[in-house]
């Protein structure tokens, strides 16, 4: 229960103040600037901007230093932001395919076309911290080769050719694409809706929950069949131009799971597949949520449904940190009214028992008792 | 088109002041909004949204009657109304050639730089596999 309550307003005014002055720090140390954070904390930006739902990595730069590097709090004021602008449309599918890969890997195949493309990864360090990062760091100039022109198709559209991998699912002629920041969501959900889910949920939690599958609750055997990181065109159909026009591009990673084949009577057996996708270098991300949307089929492909990665409801109703953050976070609120009735309840309750338990000790009920 | 996306409104500004522009007026002033983007479940499948981003856009019209529209990603509206311009000079048969030779070209081929550079720097981290040799005999 929330009753208005007056006071504390010069407090709260005043607590503002102190928290500029904490997140400024020490003035002795220069400040830090959007570039700065957009350009050497570029997967914190990536990591705001997937789960705050909004491409602009400038704005993700800011809710980080406003949030004093929180990154939940910094995902919140990017979805509040977001609500003040007006939606002029819907872009054109992007193609996945068509991307300029900085990074491509598959841990199925040794030789794709196009080749394996390491990039820019953590993949083999040693995870050493190095001191030579504390101060004045130059680094060498990356290596250059000779760009290969040979294109570099999606490992599943390979496995595809030969019927050895699960088809991706077809639009519904005229079917409208489901999305959860209009409608209120309803269960069972569609993929589409799931996928948009995932694509904005928190990256801890999935990981917690794809890790889950692979530790036998709700197992589907998964291989990362290709992983790619790269920049992709944006087009948009406005309707005052009449065509669609170029937007510019923006960083996505894909993650295309290969999972445990199925088949059935009418069905050669084939691998089945579950797919992640996200704003700028999310690998960690788009892996979980690859792990957790194959899961989520568990009832489509006629598997059991036992484990909490493969319950939609769950997971889905859990995988948002802003309104996760929300409900744990008010719980710091005043609820001065709403704990006095409990207090009051409470009181009743050790009032009676306490009155009953005299009663039962009572010369005359341990009279009763002995007899 | 594209270029212009790609490039900055400061490059676009710079390389039309080069040119004797015509008179024109804003068609609709720059605005700022979101446009929803969407991928494609298993990269071919049916789409789905992976979420917003920020977008511009603006209209500009010619003196001569030439309608151009401008969008770009970002917030930055005067980038949207200069590629606005462009879109409507371009249409021009006074202004096609220029904007095309003084603007676009030159912007196109900054961009194919930056591009060469990224896929040279990225190629260099391609694996290159071989078989060991077991033993010595």
């Amino acid at each position: 229960m929330y009753v208005a309550v007056k006071g504390g307003e010069r407090a709260i005014e005043n607590a503002h103040r102190l928290l500029a002055s904490a997140r400024r720090g020490d003035q002795s140390v220069p400040e830090i600037s959007l570039d700065q954070i957009s350009e050497q904390l570029g997967l914190a930006v990536d990591r705001v901007m997937s789960e705050g739902s909004l491409y602009d990595r400038e704005l993700a730069a800011l809710a980080i230093k406003q949030a004093r590097g929180d990154l939940i709090e910094a995902i919140f004021l990017v979805r509040a932001f977001r609500a003040t602008l007006p939606r002029f449309g819907a872009s054109e599918p992007v193609e996945t395919g068509a991307m300029r890969v900085q990074r491509r890997v598959s841990s199925t195949f040794k030789d794709i076309p196009g080749g394996q493309i390491l990039g820019p990864t953590f993949d083999y360090t040693h995870r050493l911290l190095d001191p030579s990062l504390a101060e004045g760091f130059v680094p060498e100039q990356p290596a250059t080769a000779e760009a290969s022109t040979v294109p570099t198709p999606r490992v599943t559209d390979i496995l595809g050719r030969d019927g050895l991998i699960e088809s991706s699912p077809r639009a519904e002629e005229g079917a409208s694409v489901g999305d959860l920041t209009r409608e209120p969501l309803n269960f069972p959900a569609d993929r589409d809706l799931r996928l948009q889910n995932l694509a904005r949920g928190d990256e801890g939690f999935l990981l917690a929950m794809g890790y889950s599958t692979q530790r036998g609750y709700g197992r589907n055997h998964p291989f990362a069949g290709e992983i790619r990181f790269g920049e992709v065109e944006v087009e948009f159909s406005a309707e005052d131009v009449g065509f669609a026009v170029p937007l510019g591009s923006i960083e996505l990673t894909e993650c295309q799971m290969v999972n445990q084949f199925k088949g059935s009577a009418t069905e050669a057996p084939c691998f089945t597949r579950g797919y992640g996708l996200a704003f700028g270098q999310s690998e960690r991300k788009t892996m979980s949520m690859a792990l957790v949307d194959r899961a989520l089929r568990a009832r489509e492909l006629g598997e059991e449904a036992l484990a909490p990665a493969q319950d939609e409801e769950f997971v889905m109703s859990h995988s948002d940190n802003v309104q996760a953050t929300g409900f744990v976070e008010h719980l710091k609120l005043p609820h001065y009214v709403d704990f006095q009735s409990e207090l009051g309840l409470l009181r009743k309750l050790r009032r009676e028992f306490s009155e009953a338990f005299t009663d039962a000790n009572a010369p005359d009920a341990m009279k009763e008792a002995a007899e | 088109m594209a270029v212009l996306a790609h490039a900055e409104a400061g490059e676009i500004a710079a390389r039309l002041r080069t040119l004797a522009l015509p008179a024109h007026q804003d068609l609709r002033a720059p605005e700022n909004g979101l446009v929803m983007l969407r991928g494609r479940v298993g990269g071919d499948g049916a789409p789905f949204n992976i979420g917003e981003a920020t977008v511009s856009r603006a209209a500009v019209r010619l003196a001569s009657g030439e309608v151009g529209f401008g969008y770009t990603l970002g917030r930055d509206g005067e980038k949207a109304r200069l590629i606005a311009l462009c879109d409507a000079l371009v249409q021009s048969s006074d202004f096609g050639g220029a904007v095309e030779r003084d603007v676009i070209a030159p912007l196109r081929e900054q961009l194919t730089v930056r591009r060469e550079k990224v896929a040279a720097e990225t190629a260099a981290t391609k694996v290159d596999f071989y078989t060991m040799v077991r033993g010595e005999g």
